[in-house]
Parts: structure tokens; sequence; C-alpha cells
């Protein structure tokens, strides 16, 4: 298969061709496709156990799938190296997690500005920008604070800051609420998505969570290691 | 909703015209669907005839909106009895949900595709909600709310109900 992707429309940001994964023996993707589009917040959803992780782990490079073909800006990425791909992570994509994401030696402006300190900006340059986000995100006055200063919500804003302060052009966010309480988790959404749409950064959300699903413009499940389509079709009553 | 008991509510706070009354319901109950001004007066009137408000002296203008209601002591009692009861729980146990599902495997179509469709409508309606929602009425927000926990109580059924449709067809084609 080649290993550019002339045929694919031109805002198609990322794309998965035939992507298998396994763990063990245990397969986890077994041949899943899926296309993002430039600037879309997109849900992957599905039941626990059904890949969804594993795909978003292939698809920003930090897993390299067994068999298939990962694409990102009509680059594949799945054959560079290890640290063709950590710099691409670095440059490029941002992340957060459902939780434990903060070095807990760091403050919490520390820990936003970890993605520019690593990419070469200088300390003071890269707090400075940190620091911009704390209002952004209503933390302001906790950039001093270490993680165990923080509550639940409080943290989970800071790890939002540090998944988009180098402004990468996708956001993998894997569960971003998933330890949060309904309104708390609320929040942090609202202002993924207003973060989101702001910068024009392109969002893979995964989550079980239909409520936060709806905050996507559009979502796929994964089934057993597939990714299926919902096509919203009018209701027969 | 009941609309003779939510206007009683609404003159708890003071005496006032039908007009108002029209008002703020709609404001806050009827966002699809406004109380139209002759079901508030005729609402006013069954209200008024049953002793629980009690129109005033007509008031000197031109307009036809010339009486302000107010609550009497009866009118207060019924709307505390109404307030403090809890509203039936319904358990939708035959929704049109989960006759298309059992008919579907009954008859050896696809429930899991009428799932999936299923599935896409209620997503795709909760975004419309999640939309009205960031539009930063608290009012509108705590509506949406409303409406996105109960969808989403669906789509749990739904996830569960296809991880069971082998079982499920078992148990009605038997």
């Amino acid at each position: 298969m080649a290993s550019t992707v002339d045929s694919r429309s031109s805002d198609v940001l990322i794309e998965a061709r035939d992507v298998v994964f396994e763990f063990g023996e245990t397969p986890a993707l077994r041949g899943a496709n899926l296309s993002i589009r430039e600037g879309e917040i997109l849900a992957v959803m599905g039941p626990s156990g059904s890949g969804k992780s594993t795909l978003l782990h292939c698809l920003a490079g930090i897993l390299v799938p067994k068999h298939g073909e990962v694409y990102f800006s009509g680059r594949r990425i799945d054959t560079l190296s290890d640290a063709e791909r950590s710099a691409l992570r670095r440059d490029s994509f941002g992340f957060v997690f459902q939780f434990g994401q903060l070095v807990p030696e760091l403050t919490a402006e520390e820990n936003v500005a970890l993605p520019l300190l690593l990419g070469g900006l200088r300390r003071n340059d890269a707090l400075a920008r940190a620091r911009e986000w704390f209002e952004r995100l209503g933390i302001d006055g906790l950039e001093r604070r270490r993680s165990g200063e923080l509550s639940g919500g409080q943290a989970q804003r800071v790890a939002l800051a540090r998944g988009l302060v180098a402004h990468p052009k996708v956001l993998f966010a894997d569960e971003p609420t998933g330890a949060l309480d309904s309104l708390t988790g609320e929040l942090v959404m609202e202002l993924l998505v207003t973060a989101a749409h702001h910068d024009g950064t392109t969002v893979v959300l995964v989550t079980h969570e239909p409520r936060v699903a709806a905050y996507a413009g559009r979502e796929v499940v994964v089934r057993d290691g597939l990714v299926g389509s919902l096509s919203a079709k009018p209701l027969v009553p | 909703m009941s609309v003779p008991l939510t206007l009683l509510g609404l003159l708890e706070r003071e005496p006032s015209h039908g007009y108002d009354l029209k008002r703020d319901y709609d404001s806050y109950f009827g966002r699809t669907k406004p109380l139209p001004f002759g079901q508030v007066y005729a609402t006013l009137a069954r209200l008024s005839r049953d002793g629980l408000v009690a129109p005033g002296e007509v008031e000197a203008g031109d307009g036809p909106d010339r009486k302000r209601y107010a609550i009497t002591t009866e009118g207060k009692q019924e709307f505390d009895t109404w307030l403090s009861e809890p509203v039936e729980p319904e358990p939708h146990l035959q929704t049109v949900l989960f006759a298309k599902v059992v008919l579907a495997l009954m008859l050896g179509r696809s429930a899991e595709q009428y799932l999936d469709t299923q599935r896409a409508a209620h997503l795709q309606r909760m975004r419309q909600l999640t939309e009205l929602k960031r539009q930063d009425n608290l009012i509108d927000a705590l509506l949406a709310d409303h409406a996105l926990f109960h969808l989403e109580a669906d789509l749990r059924w739904i996830d569960m109900t296809a991880a069971r449709l082998p079982s499920l067809a078992a148990a009605v084609t038997s």
C-alpha cells in the first residue's frame, strides 16, 4: 500500500487504515479505519475494553500498530523512529488523560510550561506563556501550587492548559472528565471545547459518557477492535 | 405540566394581572409551548370559581386586563399540597424503543441496526441540547440538563440491550 495518501480529501488531518494492534496474544484493534478532519472534535465511544484507548494511542504515535497505517497531515507516522514520533508528539500533539498526569514535584505553572520547555523555549518565556492559560481557564491564583494542593477539577484544568499551551494541531483527550463530578466535568468540557474552537485545534476525545460525547461534533463507536460510524437517520415513529 | 397549579404558584409571589402571569409562565415553563391568553383567563376564572384565587376590583383604564388576581388561603393550601407531592416516577416499561427491539428480534430483523440508529438519534439530540446549554442561560441549561440525563439513561439501556441481544432473541423466539 502506498505510503502517501493522495486520494484523501484535503481536510483530513489524521487517518488510520486497517490498524491492527495486539497486547501479547490478545487483539485490541482488528483492522480499525478512521479519518478525522482538521478542526473537528471527534468523540470515540465504546464499552470498556473495546479498544478505544488503544486506537487513540495508535493515532497519537504512542503505540505502533502491528499492521496497518497511520497518517498525520498526509505523512505516514507508524513507520517513524521512536525519536521522530516523540518529536511529533511534542511539536504537534497535546494530551489530557483521566488522572495522574501532573508532575507532583513541579508547581502548576511549571507543569503547564513543560511542553514549551521540552520544545526548547527559555524558562522565563515558557512560564510567561503558561501563566496566560491560568486566567483563560479560570484557575488564576493557583500558579504556584503543587498538584497535591489542587482539587480534582483544578488539576484537570492545569492538565488541559498543559495539553493546549504549545498550540498543538491535535489534542488527544482520554476520558478527561472520568474522575470528576458532573458539574466539574462539564466545566472542563466547556473550557476544552471553547479553547479548541478558538484555536482551531482538532480534538480526539475518548469517552464512554454520552453527555461528554455530546460536546463533540461527531462520534464513532469502537466495538471489538473495529470502528463503526453512527449515522443519524430520521426517526420512524 | 399543570397550568392551574403553576399559575397558583406564580400568584403566591404577589397578586398579578393575567398578562404578567402569561409572561412569566412563558419565560420559565412555556419555552416550546407558550400559554394562549384565552387559556390564562379561562384558568383564572376556574380557579376563582373554586375559591383558590380572588379577583380584585376592576381597575381604571382601557385595556381588557384590568383585574389583579390574588391567591386565597385555600389556594395556598392546594399549591402546598401539590408542591410537596413527588411526581409519579414513570417506569417506561412499555416504550416504543422496547417494542421495536422485541419485534425486530421476533421477526428476525436486525435489532442491532435499529439500536445503532436510535443511539445516533439520541446523540444528535444530546448535541443540540449541549449547544443550547452552552449559550449561558441558566434556565435553559437546567431544562437541557434534565433532558440530557434522561437521554443518557436511554443510551445506557440501549448499550445494555445491545450487549444482551443474543439471549434476548432466544427469550422472545422460544
